[in-house]
């Protein structure tokens, strides 16, 4: 019949246009006056008492607020987590690495041989700058003290700071992505509620109780 | 200066309180007393008086186009599951006004190989017949510049200013995609004048006159329902007309680059964009006067009020349609246009032809018996047109290389998709 082709296009739109938009606004989005004050869990009314200077900039549409989209547990971001209760400075990272970018000094440390032998760890820069996240540097770490983070919004302003140091690596909140151990997603641990995961949580294989430790090493020592 | 001129109350306000007159309309003077300028002036009070007038109508105009610009941002936007513009002022109601801006402090580029003087005036020449159009629309009881006894005619005439523009476009830019684009508007803009003068014959046999403001007093019952093939018939071709899809082809972005306009850049390219959202509100506003009875209405709302709300689902439809439908080819606009609209705006003649024999001056109870004869015309004649000249003749022009024969069609193979 003539003309359904043409209907069937004016309705295809028309249901677009009533089911929204499905745009996530990253970074942040507008709110007007209203969106605002839902925001700051407040009524509007109370919004324009308190606050008039905000309400007024809200009401001119220049108020924003954050919009993200939920990223899922195994999404590999792009910085990165280091444990060094784990490292013991033997640096297969560095060898490993296809590019060559882990830098790592380290000094002989003054602990006893019977508390387990760890160096110093002077330096361990990371160039993200030249990385290509292939994550082979997670992978061989025989300790388990690197891994991915869940992190990615790492643009700066300089090519110098791309360069992670290892105080950086140190004061960093731990948010380990679920790629490289299933295990934390049986923990339903979602490293992007922020929440950071203990050293002893992160290892391919379950920590050994002390129990267990002390069966197996301590009659040997 | 005719007298004729008091009867428009928008010039009337303005008039009388310029100059002292004699006549009855303007009795008791303006708010402003009773004729500021001397006697012997009456020349400049009516200058004076109709330079306000064009300035107010044509800023009022190009106000609506930044209005009417970032609605249809914003409603393309909706019907593609996006947000469209919503930065700059709140629901980037100020995007247009960016825009402006950004249009205004970019290089003007004059290509080396191009046309000078052609090239350049091709953007003026299209701001004509946009502005002029507006001269002759009522937008409301007493309210347009001037009253034309020959109003349609001087719409069709003007509006085929714009084919000339958009040749000088593309023959100026000495640039092949303009001139395709050109060539194709040529092609696409003649054909549908002459279905789109013929649709409006049935108004005029009705109405009587020419007189936008006389079709717009004698519409009782809406010319929607009493010439509903006329609209249809109307309403295709002034999108054609102005450019807009489906018939966008003169400016086809994704074959052509931007077609006639390639090569424009600055304020010359912002003229014709302005033109053309110009041209689109312009013809929304002729086809609510011609056949949504303009400014007539419940008396709660100015008329000026109505003729602005009935604009408004018109303007809406020819975005939707944008949003929806699928640019068609030339060859496709064109038998479009030759088989289709022109049997059907034909039809439509013969139909009021017929009817307005038969009911001269026709009472309330005639017009709604054509009505129901006119809805039976456009449906019978859209459906046996469809079947006789729809896709399967249309459509299918032989577009096999190197067959000299016609390919014959195999047998029980049903007649192409709809159209």
């Amino acid at each position: 019949m003539i003309g359904l082709g043409l209907l069937n296009g004016l309705i295809v739109t028309m249901k677009a246009a009533i089911r929204g938009p499905v745009t996530v606004q990253y970074p942040d989005r507008r709110v007007g006056l209203l969106g605002a004050a839902r925001e700051l869990g407040m009524s509007p009314f109370q919004f324009l008492v308190k606050r008039p200077k905000d309400a007024v900039k809200a009401a001119a549409g220049f108020a924003t607020v954050e919009d993200k989209i939920a990223q899922g547990p195994r999404f590999r971001g792009q910085d990165f987590n280091w444990y060094e209760d784990r490292c013991t400075g033997c640096a297969s990272c560095a060898k490993f690495c296809p590019l060559g970018i882990i830098e790592i000094v380290t000094s002989p440390s003054d602990t006893l041989k019977s508390q387990g032998e760890v160096y110093n760890i002077d330096v361990f820069d990371i160039d993200i700058g030249r990385c290509m996240f292939c994550g082979i540097c997670v992978e061989v770490c025989p300790y388990d003290a690197l891994h991915m983070g869940s992190g990615f919004e790492l643009g700066t302003y300089e090519r110098k700071d791309l360069v992670i140091s290892v105080d950086a690596l140190r004061t960093k909140k731990n948010t380990p992505s679920t790629w490289f151990r299933p295990q934390l997603e049986e923990t339903a641990y979602n490293p992007h509620s922020g929440e950071s995961r203990p050293w002893t949580e992160v290892g391919r294989h379950e920590q050994p109780t002390d129990e267990e430790l002390n069966e197996r090493w301590v009659d040997e020592r | 200066m005719g007298t004729n001129f008091l009867d428009n109350s928008f010039f009337r306000n303005i008039y009388c309180n310029l100059s002292k007159s004699d006549d009855i309309r303007c009795s008791g003077g303006g708010w402003l007393g009773d004729g500021i300028l001397p006697a012997g002036y009456e020349w400049l009070a009516f200058l004076i008086t109709a330079v306000v007038m064009a300035m107010v109508l044509i800023n009022l105009v190009l106000g609506s186009v930044l209005i009417f610009i970032w609605a249809e941002r914003r409603l393309l936007g909706r019907f593609q599951s996006r947000i469209g513009p919503n930065r700059w002022g709140p629901y980037g109601t100020l995007t247009p006004v960016a825009d402006a801006i950004k249009t205004l402090f970019k290089e003007d580029i004059v290509p080396t190989a191009a046309d000078r003087w052609v090239f350049n005036a091709a953007p003026i020449v299209m701001m004509v017949p946009a502005t002029m159009v507006l001269a002759v629309i009522p937008w409301g009881t007493g309210t347009f510049l001037a009253d034309l006894n020959i109003g349609i005619l001087f719409i069709i005439a003007i509006t085929s200013l714009s084919t000339f523009a958009i040749v000088m476009a593309g023959w100026g830019s000495q640039n092949r995609y303009a001139m395709f684009g050109a060539m194709r508007a040529v092609a696409m803009l003649i054909s549908y004048e002459i279905p789109m003068a013929l649709s409006l014959l049935g108004v005029l046999m009705l109405a009587g006159s020419l007189s936008l403001v006389s079709v717009v007093n004698a519409q009782d019952v809406p010319f929607i329902l009493v010439q509903p093939l006329g609209f249809l018939v109307f309403f295709i071709a002034s999108i054609a007309e102005i450019n807009r899809a489906p018939f966008d082809v003169a400016e086809a972005e994704s074959e052509l680059g931007a077609g006639y306009h390639s090569d424009y850049s600055g304020m010359k390219f912002g003229l014709f964009l302005n033109a053309e959202f110009m041209a689109t509100i312009l013809s929304a506003a002729v086809i609510v006067a011609v056949f949504l009875s303009g400014g007539r209405g419940w008396s709660f709302i100015p008329s000026q009020g109505w003729f602005i709300i009935k604009m408004i689902p018109v303007l809406f439809f020819i975005v939707w349609t944008r949003a929806a439908w699928p640019r068609m080819r030339i060859d496709q606009i064109l038998t479009f246009a030759w088989k289709g609209l022109i049997i059907l705006a034909f039809i439509n003649v013969a139909v009021s032809a017929i009817l307005s024999f038969v009911w001269p001056d026709p009472t309330m109870r005639e017009l709604w018996f054509m009505v129901a004869i006119n809805f039976g015309v456009l449906i019978v004649s859209v459906m046996a047109v469809g079947a006789w000249f729809g896709p399967q003749g249309a459509s299918a022009p032989n577009m096999s290389h190197g067959d000299a024969l016609p390919r014959p069609r195999p047998a029980g193979q049903p007649s192409g998709g709809d159209s």
